[in-house]
């Protein structure tokens, strides 16, 4: 790339960025140019010498004018002055702001103890990488709460990896790490890629770029999609794998089955680093391919031709996707899957999985910033003695212990809430979203920080902060949250809209005030200098003139004790090696070994239930449109998108006189949602599908109304602390309902 | 002079909206009006396990081609744009031998 990343043209400049939020995406760091005329964001462009994205763009970003000037965007610091929920707000200063924020919570934290304030976090902005900092060394809490009950996005996946490989996210390899990419000589695209309960190209999860998959499927890759959807991706699949919802461990185990029955693994690997294998040969001998095809719906000569196919293909990267998150059987989904791609020796070698360390960088940083929190304190953390297998892994709350602790003031009562780009009573990052409403309305002092005024925003702020979009402040993104650190990219500042400060910049203003010895930074220049230099040897200045640092890779670095802290061979678990039979979950109290259990609400396990709702309801398929609940008042993107859509087969909605277009409500024993019906045959008869992040902008903003949220909140049908043993993943993708139109 | 044409390959257009909202961008289209729009085939199941399912951008009388992008030496706004790569401009000369290489799922306009 180009040293210069400002350029002046004509009376205009453009400014070269890596996005990432808000608004919101993963830190997938697409490549663009912001081009600026008259203090005004006049037109983005992909940027061609991005490596990875190559000058491509998505909608969202295409559209981003429209979001940073929109008419309804926040862009100074507010006080409520009506009730809580009427919308009524006067503009204050950040002087003003910041001496309420402080004079409340240094009151609060005199009277109860600093752990009765708790910040929340959403899922996927920049803000994942502050939210905690800003709890543990600004506000000086040890709460900080992702709310989505079983911690269902990411998080278990994260720490599955870090208990059975001992490493980081187990990311695809799809050459992001290398500037010259697919062409580098170390690399080979793999022959088969397994998409499992994940669709990348709308979501570009955790970083990976999404459309990588057309890339190499145009390179030779083929896809097998395993999927209870035919999704467009699967119809460009060599297999398909449409299973019943929930039922994902029980395929992996059948994998599992045919693949060490008929001798298809990697001896040497298994030999050399994994432990527990025989332990695993007998367990999977519960799970034949008959009985598989009667638990998931998927033939069991499919089942034969896909494991051979996954053993024998070199290499094959098998992708996993939040149907690992939100299943409470999905930390024995995550544990095999892990265990099938290191059987078949597809661990950490070109276009297998890439492996980095557990953090590194600024999510390394976050977390270590826990340190500023005294033991006595760390010790109060909600649900994290309970809940050993999540609080070691993830340094949050419990979520639904969360909930509890709102609902009973036990083991202490919660009262202050900081909201970080967390719009979670519209139906995203939280189950049973109406309970949540009810209890956090016992918060006395409530911060709120985002771009617009959204339901939650509404209906608990009582002082609103306004987040800069990614146009607006300088960053650093980092692919999977430093997790896997693929490449790194500058976000670079083009100009100003009002008065608005990024998540950093709170961070540090905030924590001069209260914590001043963990802020010695004076600039958010010298932040990211402190943060890049020692680890990559470079400063911001020179991340800004690189445009993105592509770090090379490594490939097996097991062999080469690259893993380990002490520098030897090996894997960085319990034993050194990658444990199919896990020393951690069973000092947790749960089975060491995979194994599958049904859904808590399903015709197996609850027929009584079934027939009052007969159909399984899967949720949150993501669109191009939107990233979560945002993007609902962009009028280029709604028109693209503008309703909510379930998705039912033609003859389940012939039986139930459910015509094209038609609004239908879903509902079961917890809730019911609205959304408009879509006919199509690529969902099974008895599956329907239900999208998320639903809420109106357009629809009054004052309670009850909430902009509409309570009218297709599809996470109302989603259960409160239905989760597994250890604490991880509850049943978004798996509940049972009923589909009737409105009228 | 040969004329020039737009070479999509619907085998790879996974149907993101960008080229249409990257070209009402380039173009100052108003709502209501496209420069180019998807269409969809699909989707339905053909035999056994094999699915039709197709994004097919046309482009409309309000696309020039990108005439002065064409000038500065870019690429028209929707294939520059295009996630999934899907997209050509050149002279027909040029696409119809790639489409013949390509071999099928793949569709030639002059707007």
């Amino acid at each position: 790339m180009k040293k210069e990343w400002k350029e002046q043209q004509n009376g205009c400049y453009t400014v070269r960025t890596c996005g990432w939020s808000p608004p919101g995406d993963h830190p997938v760091g697409c490549g663009m140019k912001l081009h600026i005329k008259d203090g005004r964001l006049v037109k983005v462009e992909g940027d061609a010498e991005h490596p990875i994205s190559q000058g491509r763009l998505c909608v969202r970003c295409l559209s981003l004018p429209e979001y940073v000037h929109h008419p309804q965007r926040i862009t100074h610091p507010m006080k409520r002055v009506g009730e809580r929920g009427e919308n009524k707000w006067q503009q204050i200063s950040w002087d003003e702001a910041w001496d309420i924020i402080v004079e409340k919570t240094n009151a609060i934290k005199k009277n109860y103890g600093a752990e009765s304030i708790i910040v929340f976090g959403g899922t996927g902005r920049e803000a994942c990488l502050y939210y905690y900092p800003l709890g543990f060394a600004s506000l000086g809490t040890p709460n900080v709460c992702y709310p989505l009950s079983g911690w269902s996005c990411y998080g278990p996946r994260c720490a599955i990896t870090d208990y059975i490989l001992g490493a980081g996210y187990p990311e695809i390899d799809f050459a992001g790490h290398f500037p010259d990419r697919y062409d580098n000589p170390e690399y080979k695209v793999p022959e088969y890629i397994v998409l499992w309960g994940k669709m990348p190209l709308m979501s570009n999860p955790d970083g990976f770029y999404g459309h990588s998959l057309i890339d190499m499927m145009k390179r030779g890759a083929k896809i097998i999609s395993v999927d209870p959807r035919i999704n467009w991706l699967s119809t460009r699949a060599a297999h398909r794998l449409q299973l019943r919802p929930g039922t994902d461990t029980a395929l992996a185990l059948g994998l599992l089955h045919v693949i060490i029955n008929e001798d298809l693994y990697d001896h040497e690997f298994v030999d050399k680093w994994c432990y527990g294998f025989d332990e695993l040969k007998e367990r999977v001998q519960e799970y034949p391919p008959e009985r598989v095809e009667e638990i998931t719906w998927v033939k069991k000569e499919k089942i034969v031709e896909v494991a051979r196919l996954i053993a024998k293909s070199k290499p094959t990267a098998i992708q996993w996707g939040l149907a690992v998150d939100e299943n409470p059987n999905g930390v024995q989904l995550g544990h095999a899957i892990l265990a099938i791609s290191a059987i078949t020796g597809n661990l950490d070698v070109p276009g297998g999985i890439t492996l980095g360390p557990p953090a590194t960088l600024l999510g390394k940083w976050r977390v270590e910033t826990r340190s500023e929190l005294s033991e006595e304190l760390w010790e109060k953390r909600i649900g994290a003695k309970e809940w050993p297998a999540l609080s070691m892994a993830l340094a949050t709350t419990h979520p639904d212990e969360t909930l509890d602790t709102l609902e009973t003031g036990k083991p202490y009562k919660l009262r202050m809430g900081w909201f970080n780009s967390s719009n979670f009573i519209t139906p995203t990052n939280s189950a049973q979203p109406d309970r949540w409403y009810r209890a956090l309305k016992s918060l006395e002092f409530n911060v709120v920080q985002d771009c617009f005024m959204t339901p939650t925003a509404v209906a608990f702020a009582d002082i609103f902060l306004p987040l800069p979009t990614f146009a607006e402040h300088d960053g650093v993104v980092i692919t999977h949250f430093g997790r896997n650190a693929i490449f790194v990219g500058a976000m670079n500042k083009a100009f100003e809209v009002g008065e608005c400060k990024s998540d950093i910049e709170v961070c540090i203003e905030l924590g001069k005030r209260l914590n001043p010895e963990a802020w010695p930074w004076n600039s958010v220049e010298e932040f990211f200098d402190d943060q890049l230099k020692p680890e990559l040897g470079f400063d911001f200045n020179d991340l800004r003139e690189m445009g993105i640092y592509q770090p090379g890779y490594t490939y097996r670095k097991h062999e080469k004790g690259l893993l380990r802290a002490d520098g030897e061979p090996g894997f960085n678990t319990v034993t050194g090696k990658v444990e199919l039979s896990s020393t951690l979950f069973e000092m947790w109290g749960e089975d060491p070994l995979p194994y599958y259990k049904e859904p808590f609400y399903s015709p197996v396990s609850t027929p009584e239930l079934a027939k009052e709702y007969p159909l399984i309801l899967t949720t949150g398929a993501r669109t191009f449109t939107s990233f979560h609940s945002e993007h609902r008042q962009i009028s280029t993107l709604r028109e693209i998108t503008p309703d909510p859509i379930m998705e039912i087969h033609p003859d389940t909605a012939a039986n139930l006189g459910i015509k094209e277009g038609d609004w239908v409500y879903m509902e079961n024993m917890f809730g019911k949602a609205k959304e408009k019906a879509h006919l199509t045959p690529t969902i099974h008869p008895k599956v329907v599908h239900a999208a998320h992040g639903w809420w109106y902008p357009e629809k009054p903003a004052a309670e009850p109304s909430l902009f509409g949220v309570w009218e297709s909140n599809i996470n109302t049908l989603i259960p409160h602390k239905h989760i597994g043993k250890l604490g991880f993943g509850a049943p978004f993708k798996s509940i049972l309902c009923k589909v009737y139109k409105t009228e | 002079m040969s004329r020039n044409g737009l070479l999509i390959d619907y085998e790879y257009c996974t149907g993101c909206h960008s080229c249409e909202v990257a070209c009402r961008n380039e173009h100052n289209i108003p709502r209501g009006k496209w420069g180019i729009k998807l269409t969809e085939v699909g989707p339905w199941q053909v035999n056994g396990e094999e699915w039709e399912w197709d994004y097919i951008p046309v482009p409309t009388v309000l696309c020039d081609l990108c005439k002065e992008r064409v000038a500065k030496g870019e690429k028209p706004s929707c294939v520059h744009h295009c996630l999934g790569q899907a997209m050509e401009y050149g002279t027909l000369e040029e696409l119809a031998k790639k489409m013949e290489s390509k071999g099928k799922k793949v569709a030639l306009f002059i707007p």
